[in-house]
């Protein structure tokens, strides 16, 4: 209900950020995205890097645009956004590590050896 | 045309279910016709069903679990004279096909439309009030939120008698439910049921996080927020955080179903232990959305039937959040036996044994809070002390079942089913009925009579104890979980113990709808004038009983925990203004009914594969989204005159009430 106009707009200007943050953040977004695609289409990165590297370029990509387009940092008006953005974080990783954790450890104590190689995409 | 849906889907064959149906008609036309000839269906629709008040939404809420608890209590009742009969030679009345279909049922229909809708409810006729606020952030998908969990009660209502229900166990597991070893319907009932009322549970934790971070009244801090308070804030940021999870997984299974993958399946790499490990990260941390606000709800009862404030605010707080976090860190001890090796079920079984602290620190201050205080016994805090002596029972066995050696003994016995009934019915169900003699009068302006109250608090207590310690014996006697029959003999005599004391439960059941009845009858005689019956220490009691739809004439101001306890001590409360302010209200809209109903057909059209019903369905819920979003005329403002007489008519008789027995008694004396 909008009763209760809590913020007013005083904060606006500093929650929307400048002109000269998006530029830096479009600048950035459009060098990892090219570094993204140049490990792949390069040659230049091993095989075995590629997946990596990609990964790599993804998690910087997306602090990148968190801070510069959703505008998350430790200004006392973004303290709330940035403690949820924390713990979602911490979800996340707790999940997919957890469950990536659980299932390897499980494949390796309970798949045959000629079985692991034909069945199950993780571990 | 009708995909696979035919007459022969519903079950003539089976004399139980027919007899079932005949009954839910008759008293299905009962129903429909009493409220026909009292002319009651344009008030019912116009201010209830489509309203957006968050008191009513949490009434309907609450009335819609009571209403589900008898279907899964039947449901119970029949397990357990199944199993009372079914020794040995006898093979009881239950065949088992259907017998799987009733504990599938129980479990699904307990957890997501019993305890489910029990706290979402509590959570909305409470907290708003508590943080004096006038009604939820999103008032409209509030009521979304409602109607979506409805028309997966539907589903699950409706599977009974056309096709037939999951007979998988609760939680669906694979390669059980994959299309191979589950072709019938059942569990597509079961997957649009949960997907349906899913997306209403998490609607409603996004609603009540920004509901409780941004509406709070003028002044109060996140630690002046009452406990219920923060254990609602901790339970919706758990639901945001887990039930995405539950669709993935539910999602996951119907595409395995519907379209031929293989994610959990048998062959083709599929591998049925990510489900359960999936299942299971949205799983654990649920049982803790469940019990958390009935937390709040026993420390609000502890502190304003202590007299006290509540001992150790700070560290409920920070046990709360701890628990929270926690939680998600604990899901493995739900399968240790399935083989992740010692180290995983080491990390795991430890981080359960942590888990145990917090909520030990909160026994504690329940503890410390009733010591020396000047205790009441009313009905709410004897479900209380109930609820204290139980829960720890039930936590004890848990902890031990945290040791993984002691698991692979436990594992899918009835020991463990003796656990989590321990602790789900001693914490959340005792919370829940403690929650409802405690506000009742908040949401009805009268008071519950304690006599047949306490007939059935007996009756539940001791059900409870003679349904369930057999079950632990049991357990160690070796009997498994979700037996249709069994060949020892020695086990029959604990299972007609238990099955007595479902007896004694379904009696507790019955005197709590007779208190109902009762109450309502003497309403004169129990009607509370104050809106402060109890003496409480918390905002929702400072305005009347039943609240009024705008909750409060004039937000309160709050500088400290129990600002209404200090507004009383000091003579303050219940302040008289010469001004009112027109208040901005939300206008009531049936669109999330609608919505819900097409949302419905959607359901019901996948589990049948009638293809252009579901496009109807989701084009139908599209729709009529859209055209809520292109409605301007979603507000409106009530005058001030108009809040300034409901005000005077209450204040004015209230003030010369205290004047002459006291802020303090003032409850008490007329209650």
């Amino acid at each position: 209900m909008s009763s209760q106009h809590g913020h007013s707009a005083a904060h606006k200007s500093k929650l929307h950020g400048s002109l000269k943050s998006y530029t830096v953040g479009f600048a950035l977004s459009l060098i990892l995205t090219v570094l993204s695609f140049g490990c792949v289409m390069s040659g230049a990165v091993p095989q075995h890097l590629v997946v990596p590297g990609i990964v790599a370029f993804c998690v910087i990509q997306l602090l990148v645009q968190l801070v510069f387009f959703l505008h998350m940092g430790t200004a006392p008006e973004q303290r709330d956004n940035l403690s949820i953005g924390v713990f979602s974080l911490l979800i996340i990783a707790i999940v997919v590590v957890g469950s990536v954790w659980v299932m390897h450890n499980m494949n390796l104590y309970m798949m045959h050896p000629a079985m692991q190689s034909m069945s199950s995409s993780i571990g | 045309m009708f995909g696979k849906l035919s007459l022969s889907a519903i079950p003539f064959h089976e004399p139980i279910i027919m007899g079932t149906l005949l009954m839910v008609c008759l008293g299905g036309a009962a129903v429909l016709g009493w409220i026909t000839l009292q002319r009651k269906w344009g008030y019912l629709w116009s201010e209830w069903f489509t309203t957006v008040d968050h008191k009513r939404i949490g009434i309907m809420y609450i009335i819609l679990a009571l209403v589900m608890l008898l279907r899964g209590f039947a449901d119970a009742i029949m397990m357990r004279a199944q199993q009372a009969l079914a020794s040995a030679d006898a093979a009881g009345y239950l065949p088992p096909h259907h017998y799987d279909q009733i504990f599938t049922a129980h479990g699904v229909i307990m957890i997501f439309f019993v305890a489910m809708p029990f706290v979402v409810g509590l959570m909305n006729l409470v907290v708003p009030l508590q943080i004096g606020a006038r009604d939820v952030a999103y008032p409209f998908l509030n009521s979304l939120s409602y109607w979506l969990t409805a028309s997966g009660v539907v589903l699950v209502m409706l599977s009974m008698f056309v096709g037939d229900f999951a007979a998988t166990g609760w939680l669906a597991y694979p390669p059980l439910s994959e299309l191979k070893f589950s072709p019938t319907v059942g569990v597509d009932y079961y997957i649009w049921a949960l997907q349906l009322s899913g997306l209403g549970t998490t609607l409603s934790g996004i609603n009540f996080i920004v509901t409780i971070l941004r509406m709070r009244t003028p002044g109060m801090q996140l630690m002046q927020m009452p406990v219920f308070t923060w254990t609602a804030l901790v339970t919706n940021i758990l639901i945001v955080a887990a039930f995405p999870v539950l669709t993935v997984a539910l999602a996951l299974l119907a595409a395995d179903r519907y379209l031929d993958m293989h994610f959990f399946t048998n062959e083709l790499g599929g591998n049925a232990m990510l489900y359960i490990n999936l299942i299971w990260i949205w799983g654990h941390p649920e049982v803790y959305i469940l019990v958390l606000p009935c937390f709040g709800v026993f420390s609000e009862v502890v502190a304003t039937f202590s007299g006290k404030p509540l001992f150790g605010y700070k560290s409920m707080v920070y046990a709360t959040a701890g628990i929270g976090v926690l939680s998600f860190l604990v899901w493995l001890h739900h399968f240790f036996t399935m083989g992740s090796g010692a180290d995983v079920n080491a990390f795991f079984g430890i981080t359960t044994m942590i888990i145990s602290i917090p909520t030990g620190v909160k026994l504690f201050n329940w503890l410390f809070t009733m010591y020396r205080g000047r205790i009441r016994f009313t009905l709410p805090m004897m479900w209380t002390v109930a609820f204290m002596i139980t829960f720890t029972i039930g936590g004890m066995t848990g902890v031990l079942m945290a040791v993984p050696g002691a698991d692979f003994v436990l594992h899918n016995s009835l020991f463990l089913i003796a656990h989590f009934h321990n602790v789900i019915i001693g914490g959340v169900l005792f919370g829940c009925f403690a929650a409802i003699n405690y506000w009742f009068p908040k949401a009805f302006g009268f008071k519950l009579e304690e006599r047949w109250g306490k007939a059935s608090f007996w009756c539940w207590v001791v059900g409870f104890y003679m349904a369930f310690m057999p079950l632990y014996v049991l357990g160690l006697m070796g009997m498994t979980r979700r037996m249709n029959h069994y060949a020892n003999p020695a086990w029959q005599p604990y299972l007609i113990v238990a099955a007595v004391g479902a007896g004694v439960i379904a009696l507790g059941i019955g005197f709590m709808l007779l208190q109902f009845v009762v109450s309502i009858r003497n309403r004169a005689e129990n009607r509370d004038l104050t809106g402060d019956p109890w003496g409480a220490r918390t905002l929702e009691w400072a305005t009347s009983s039943p609240a009024p739809f705008y909750n409060f004439a004039v937000l309160p101001k709050v500088e400290e925990l129990d600002q209404f306890w200090a507004d009383k001590e000091h003579k303050r409360a219940y302040p008289q203004h010469e001004h009112y302010a027109d208040i901005h209200m939300p206008r009531n809209t049936g669109v999330g009914l609608i919505m819900a109903a097409f949302g419905t057909v959607l359901g019901f059209a996948m589990v049948w594969h009638i293809w252009w019903l579901a496009i109807v369905g989701l084009a139908g819920m599209i729709g009529s989204f859209i055209s809520r979003a292109y409605d301007t005329d979603v507000d409106y403002y009530v005058p001030g005159a108009e809040v300034e007489k409901i005000e005077r008519a209450r204040l004015v008789p209230l003030h010369k009430l205290i004047e002459n027995v006291g802020p303090a008694s003032a409850g008490e004396k007329v209650a």
